[in-house]
């Protein structure tokens, strides 16, 4: 075999916390679609940030263009032929398709000014669109294409620059069945042409599809690799999971109870045309996983009123109720700590005390004056009982550690009288040691008889921490598993939407 | 008092010694009294500008607010013969209608607030000169007025009484931004939404409560202004004071991405724009350099505080 494109050799990165790669090794050959696969937080984006110059490897070397490094820049990526086509689409959508593809480098006019030669971009681009099929020109504005016709515009980007590895991310997470044979039909005339693809995804039937040789990560790791022949779903998910991840669990103190959190046929803006049903009863908690972009967080935010749901019924404690705003569901005892702590949970540059208080300052003023010895209380309690790592309740959240920003969250709600909360994602970003006392406060919250739904992408902590998992596959919930029928592969088979 | 106040504090003092010793007229009675009456008319009016810039928006509109409203004021007392407390209402419910409306437009309408308050300063402004067919307007023979214009422009104490009303309404408005729950939530809009929507608050009612607050201020402002100038010119009256808010806003500490300010660095601001106007006149400094040296000042005063914001990062991440 003639020298490969691309040898990675040993690739390691650490994360405070995480062990992000560990010892990874990768090869691609020329004309070669090499398949990328393994569970959200195996460490597939890491690994392409590495390849990509954006993320800089503690250890392990790099052979690419017949050189051999030992970290990449981003330029020298780029010089190198290394193009990204990336999940979600990084486009100018106010500009025309030519435009996005010559973005930094336009054709400019002879003369003083150097203008952009707009006709002279177009003729370039042209040709480039027309060999991947595209049914537009290079004048289209890019605002008016779909998904699929944007990603076309993002592979004539990565062809204008004569890239020779095409990272192709997630490319169908977006598309309908015909645009997926499409793609893939496109990939195989870049093989053809001599390009090495990698192509990452979750849907297992793609990569029987299209990929020369299949590659595994789990944990950081490498966890196999499949030639050819050897290339089916049931190989690969073997090698997706494989580890006992029944011993974290501890299990709850009484059998649930009646009422809790209960959807009935939620439809969410993100999926008009599917409806989900699930029913988180007190004292347990319930997992709920799927693939990312499932639908499992357009239904937390239905169920919490930030994007109130398009039809169906929410009860509480077996009671329909009206959700309309973040406020109703508050009011309730629906709480909510968000994905996104940063952006939707906190306001950073308040105090600890601050935040705990902010949705429940009534409690704490009086004829609408806030009482700072009352707010200061209820912030210490917090602190205090749930170990966060600060002097004084009057600490500015932005100085916290990931784990104790996510604590402040959480304490808002403890402070109040919760019947139902949702944590999405719980423990993203939080270091190993904060996450089993999360765990715990979870566990202690469902003891108290409090419905804890658990969205997450970490299958660890999907089978870890749930009493049940329902699971979510394009819009609606694909199934239900009880702790007895709980393991990757169940869970994994659903979220892919694969038959039973 | 936070770091900004102090710094801002010392600024004055120093700016102020520095003019002591160049004219030391810049600290005689009649100087001090004259400036003390401006703070009051100018710091009003910029307080409301300061809640609307915590929010993240802008406040365009002030200035033909005035023209608008001072117009039909005069027009109310001098030529329809209508008592001066209900004149005074008239002034003030105006006020808060008008916040109410850029409240609904920025929050309800989702329009950016500098759209809406640069159309609202072009309509009051048109307007009110339309009103008076351009024409300036001032009380005639008016009768009934003297305790309206002593309130508005006389002195109690021997202090100027808009400097007063500028002293109880920024105590008033300290209370409302620094300890009650609609300050705080200002506070948290202005300095992230989402997570305050996340927190159940009414995020639109927030935000729109700002502009009323501002508006309302702005018809108080109105009153003051009309009493110290004695007639309306609609074309000019009011003109560029949405600037000379904003100007004291950001002196003051008030960031335009919103959630950082308070009411005694929107004061502070406004005093040290008046000393430096006084200054171009005490100093003869000639005075169509006024507003060159405003924007000097201002400019020097955002440089230093970036200067420093970026030395207290390093310090932290020194420290780390």
């Amino acid at each position: 075999m003639a020298a490969p494109l691309l040898e990675l050799d040993g690739i390691s990165k650490s994360y405070p916390g995480v062990k992000a790669l560990d010892g990874v090794s990768l090869r691609l050959g020329r004309g070669e679609v090499l398949g990328l696969i393994g569970e959200n937080g195996a460490g597939k984006s890491t690994l392409m940030r590495v390849l990509g110059g954006v993320v800089r490897p503690d250890a392990g070397r790099i052979g690419l263009g017949g050189r051999d490094r030992a970290h990449l820049t981003v330029a020298e990526a780029q010089a190198e032929g290394v193009a990204f086509v990336h999940q979600e689409l990084s486009m100018f959508d106010n500009l025309d398709a030519a435009a996005n593809v010559l973005i930094g480098r336009e054709s400019l006019q002879a003369g003083p000014l150097r203008l952009v030669d707009r006709r002279a971009c177009r003729a370039r681009v042209a040709p480039l669109l027309q060999r991947l099929g595209a049914d537009f020109g290079p004048d289209a504005p890019v605002s008016r294409l779909s998904i699929a016709q944007r990603q076309l515009v993002e592979i004539a980007r990565a062809l204008s620059v004569d890239a020779r590895i095409i990272i192709l991310d997630e490319p169908t997470s977006s598309l309908t069945l015909s645009e997926t044979d499409r793609l893939l039909a496109i990939v195989a005339s870049l093989r053809n042409a001599g390009t090495g693809v990698i192509y990452i995804t979750h849907r297992l039937g793609e990569v029987v599809a299209c990929a020369d040789r299949v590659l595994c990560l789990r944990d950081g790791q490498v966890a196999g690799e499949l030639p050819r022949e050897g290339i089916e779903h049931a190989a690969m998910t073997r090698l997706m999971i494989g580890r006992d991840l029944q011993a974290l669990y501890s299990p709850p103190a009484a059998a649930p109870g009646d009422g809790g959190l209960q959807v009935q046929e939620l439809v969410t803006s993100a999926f008009p045309d599917r409806s989900a049903s699930l029913h988180a009863r007190p004292g347990e908690i319930l997992g709920l996983a799927g693939l990312v972009g499932s639908g499992r967080t357009s239904l937390a935010r239905a169920m919490f009123g930030i994007e109130p749901a398009v039809g169906g019924t929410i009860l509480l404690d077996g009671k329909p109720v009206q959700i309309g705003s973040a406020r109703d569901a508050i009011a309730r005892g629906l709480y909510l700590v968000p994905e996104d702590r940063k952006l939707s949970g906190l306001v950073l540059d308040m105090s600890i005390a601050q935040n705990v208080t902010l949705p429940a300052l009534a409690g704490h003023s009086r004829m609408g004056l806030i009482n700072p010895a009352s707010e200061m209380r209820a912030g210490e309690a917090q602190r205090a009982a749930l170990r966060i790592k600060a002097p004084h309740a009057s600490v500015h959240a932005v100085t916290l550690s990931g784990g104790n920003q996510q604590k402040v969250v959480l304490g808002r709600w403890l402070s109040l009288k919760p019947r139902a909360i949702v944590f999405d994602e719980p423990t993203r970003g939080v270091d190993v040691g904060a996450k089993g006392e999360i765990y715990a406060l979870m566990r202690g919250l469902a003891d108290r008889g409090v419905a804890v739904l658990m969205i997450s992408s970490d299958m660890e902590e999907v089978i870890g921490v749930s009493d049940r998992v329902a699971v979510m596959h394009e819009g609606r919930v694909a199934g239900i598993l009880g702790r007895e029928d709980l393991s990757e592969a169940s869970v994994l088979r659903l979220a892919i939407g694969a038959q039973a | 008092m936070g770091k900004k106040e102090l710094g801002l504090l010392v600024l004055v003092l120093v700016i102020g010694a520095i003019t002591t010793a160049l004219n030391p007229r810049f600290l005689s009675a009649v100087n001090l009294l004259n400036m003390a009456n401006l703070i009051g008319l100018f710091g009003v009016f910029s307080i409301g500008q300061g809640l609307v810039i915590i929010t993240g928006g802008i406040d365009l509109a002030v200035g033909s607010i005035f023209a608008l409203l001072g117009v039909v004021f005069i027009d109310l007392l001098a030529n329809h013969d209508v008592a001066w407390p209900l004149a005074l209402l008239f002034v003030l419910v105006g006020g808060l209608l008008i916040g109410a409306l850029h409240g609904l437009l920025v929050t309800r309408a989702k329009l950016q607030p500098f759209v809406v308050t640069l159309c609202g300063l072009l309509i009051y402004r048109g307007a009110a000169r339309y009103y008076t067919g351009d024409a300036t307007i001032g009380f005639g023979y008016a009768e009934g007025l003297e305790s309206l214009t002593w309130l508005a422009s006389g002195r109690s104490f021997g202090v100027p009484n808009p400097f007063l009303i500028l002293v109880v309404v920024s105590a008033v408005m300290a209370v409302v931004l620094h300890r009650s729950v609609f300050g705080r939530y200002l506070f948290a809009v202005g300095r992230n939404e989402e997570a305050a929507r996340y927190s159940g608050i009414r995020t639109g009612l927030v935000v729109a409560g700002a502009y009323i607050v501002s508006g309302g201020l702005a018809g108080l402002s109105t009153v003051l202004l009309v009493f110290y100038t004695n007639s309306v010119s609609p074309s000019a009256f009011g003109s560029f004071y949405e600037l000379y808010a904003i100007a004291a806003a950001v002196l003051g500490g008030c960031s335009l991405r919103g959630g950082e300010g308070s009411i005694l660095g929107i004061v502070l601001g406004t005093v040290l724009l008046q000393i430096l106007q006084n200054l171009v006149n005490i100093l003869g400094i000639p005075s169509s350099l006024n507003f060159a040296v405003m924007g000097g000042v201002i400019l020097l005063g955002a440089l230093a505080d970036q200067e420093l914001a970026r030395r207290a990062k390093v310090g932290v991440v020194a420290r780390a």
